[in-house]
């Protein structure tokens, strides 16, 4: 057990040293969150009206950067799932290292791929315009609740990874969980223009809590929902807190456990 | 002393659909090597799997080191050294990362498992490779990383779970050097292959496997007594073959095996045979188109062992066979 953080630093390290020697998966693991923000602001944001004061791309913001967290969950999976398929998971369970280092030095690395992404994605924000308005303390809240439900999201990439197995059809499951989950939210559009079924699902969403906690903290009012009054649209921070909390509970020991008995 | 054994092992998948051992035991003498030697799909992956402790049987024991797989597979996991049958390392890195990364897993320390990274690379002719990803290696030179990767801490018990397949027979004869010299540092080994030739070069002991369980098991002289040894094959104009016959049956006093034009017999004296065949092809003026001494292949072993041919039976684990071939 003594060895569980030192082994998975060194899992961590490999997957530095793997985007150091392949760059590219780096710039287009930015590029992507970098076209959305052009997209919706741009494109769909100049029919979304909205009397938020400093225009849409403030509402905008905060949805892309958890859609950008929450679709690191397909690369975490579909990275351990190549791992498998290629045997070194194998080596690695052959050797005398601490059970989950594996899958936690991966979700380590994914972390810190999240961080500069979402600096990456924080300066192309304030370059079309995004400006949040609460103090320097709330702000730097708001961007560890993003990395806080970046990392309990890689767990669930970690269990599909392992289940599935296959490294396309994990890419492919992935955005299956992550589409549906950041476009039924209040990501990008108001959920009062939903039906009231769906509404309900988007308040509850726990891509809309965090959307909502980011946009309390970096000081809006406007929350792009609330009509459906129900509690997680009104205390997203606890809603939040709740659901990471919730999710890692329920991931980390679920895939621990399926890492150990997988037989590759 | 008895180093590994495993007792009894059956293992299946899908449910019981597909046995992949059946019934399976076999045991490594210390400081010998055994060639589990089998086709494809005769449950040698599945063996070194649940031997690796990879792999839970559904029943059987198996011991390494006396310490029991199933019960302390984080204790069996401190002496042992495994290499798959295809390298698993990581490709984007280069060879020293992947060494230095194994050191550190080893709990080597930083310094440590430099040392030994450098100091295997050197041991396996990669120095010049060492800084390239393994991406760029040829086949031979991945099998040999992979075995660097598995020597870290000079394990003294060793899977190799066909080293030599898919290389190119320089790759195969470099791989068998670097194995000889393993040995002769007094590593158990237990070594699986589909070739006898490679089981003949590099074990003391053969277990032949065939669909989940052991059918035989000796010395490679011993096996090869079994299989009846060599054949003498020869190759002549259509209208010599039958005094070719003739001349290859008084040789071998055994029957022949007419196919095509090629006639062929087993032989216990080898070379003498070959030499009294040419001396009485040459009496009678007959000029053979090729004429050889063959070994037993593993069909021929399999042949008479079981009387059918080395067959694929078994699917092993499902992504294992993915690999590259």
């Amino acid at each position: 057990m003594k060895y569980v953080l030192s082994d998975s630093l060194v899992i961590t390290k490999r997957q530095l040293l793997q985007l150091a020697r392949i760059p590219e998966v780096l710039i287009f693991s930015t590029i992507q969150p970098v076209m959305f923000v052009l997209l919706f602001r741009y494109v769909f944001g100049g029919s979304i009206s909205t009397d938020q004061p400093g225009g849409y791309v403030q509402l905008l913001m905060p949805g892309i950067f958890v859609q950008t967290v929450a679709f690191t969950l397909a690369s975490t999976a579909s990275g351990l799932a190549e791992d498998m398929k290629k045997g070194l998971i194998d080596r690695f369970r052959s050797l005398p290292i601490s059970r989950g280092a594996v899958v936690i030095g991966r979700t380590f690395g994914d972390a810190l791929l999240n961080i500069l992404v979402l600096v990456v994605m924080a300066i192309a924000g304030y370059v079309v315009g995004w400006r949040p308005t609460s103090g320097l303390l709330s702000i730097g809240l708001g961007f560890l609740f993003l990395f806080a439900f970046g990392y309990a999201l890689s767990w669930i990439g970690i269990f599909v990874g392992l289940v599935i197995k296959e490294a396309r059809t994990v890419q492919a499951a992935g955005f299956l969980v992550t589409f549906p989950l950041t476009f039924l939210s209040n990501a990008f559009a108001p959920t009062t223009g939903m039906p009231k079924a769906l509404q309900y699902f988007a308040e509850w969403n726990p891509v809309s809590t965090v959307v909502a906690a980011c946009r309390q903290l970096f000081g809006l009012q406007n929350q792009f929902g609330a009509t459906a009054n129900s509690w997680p649209s009104q205390h997203p921070l606890e809603t939040s807190l709740l659901y990471m909390i919730l999710l890692m509970a329920i991931f980390i020991p679920l895939s621990i456990r399926k890492y150990k008995n997988s037989s590759s | 002393m008895k180093t590994v054994v495993a007792e009894h092992l059956i293992k299946t998948y899908n449910k019981g659909e597909v046995v992949a051992l059946n019934d399976l035991s076999l045991d490594v003498e210390e400081g010998t090597v055994l060639g589990v030697l089998g086709p494809n799909g005769a449950g040698k992956t599945t063996t070194v799997r649940i031997l690796a402790t990879l792999l839970k049987p559904d029943s059987g024991s198996a011991t390494v080191a006396g310490i029991d797989v199933i019960k302390y597979p984080e204790k069996v996991r401190e002496v042992i050294g495994l290499s798959g049958q295809y390298a698993a390392v990581d490709e984007t890195l280069t060879g020293w990362d992947n060494l230095v990364m194994f050191g550190r897993l080893y709990h080597l320390g930083r310094q440590k498992s430099i040392d030994r990274a450098n100091e295997l690379l050197e041991r396996f002719d990669l120095v010049d490779a060492a800084k390239r990803p393994i991406k760029t290696y040829s086949g031979g030179m991945r099998r040999r990383l992979d075995l660097a990767a598995s020597l870290i801490v000079q394990p003294k018990i060793l899977f190799l779970d066909e080293p030599t397949t898919g290389l190119d027979p320089r790759g195969r004869q470099d791989m068998w050097g670097v194995i000889q010299e393993l040995v002769k540092g007094g590593v158990t080994l237990l070594l699986t292959t589909q070739y006898l030739e490679e089981a003949d070069q590099l074990a003391d002991e053969i277990a032949v496997i065939d669909r989940g369980t052991v059918i035989a098991r000796g010395t490679s002289d011993n096996l090869k007594k079994q299989v009846g040894g060599e054949r003498l094959e020869i190759t002549v104009e259509s209208n010599d073959v039958v005094r070719t016959q003739e001349i290859v049956a008084k040789v071998s006093a055994h029957a022949t095996h007419v196919e095509d034009r090629t006639i062929s017999a087993p032989v216990s004296t080898g070379s003498v045979a070959l030499m009294e065949a040419l001396r009485a092809l040459d009496d009678a003026k007959i000029h053979p188109l090729d004429i050889a001494l063959k070994r037993p292949s593993l069909d021929d072993v399999f042949l008479s062992l079981t009387g059918h041919v080395a067959e694929e039976t078994v699917i092993e684990p499902a992504n294992k066979k993915k690999g590259r071939k």
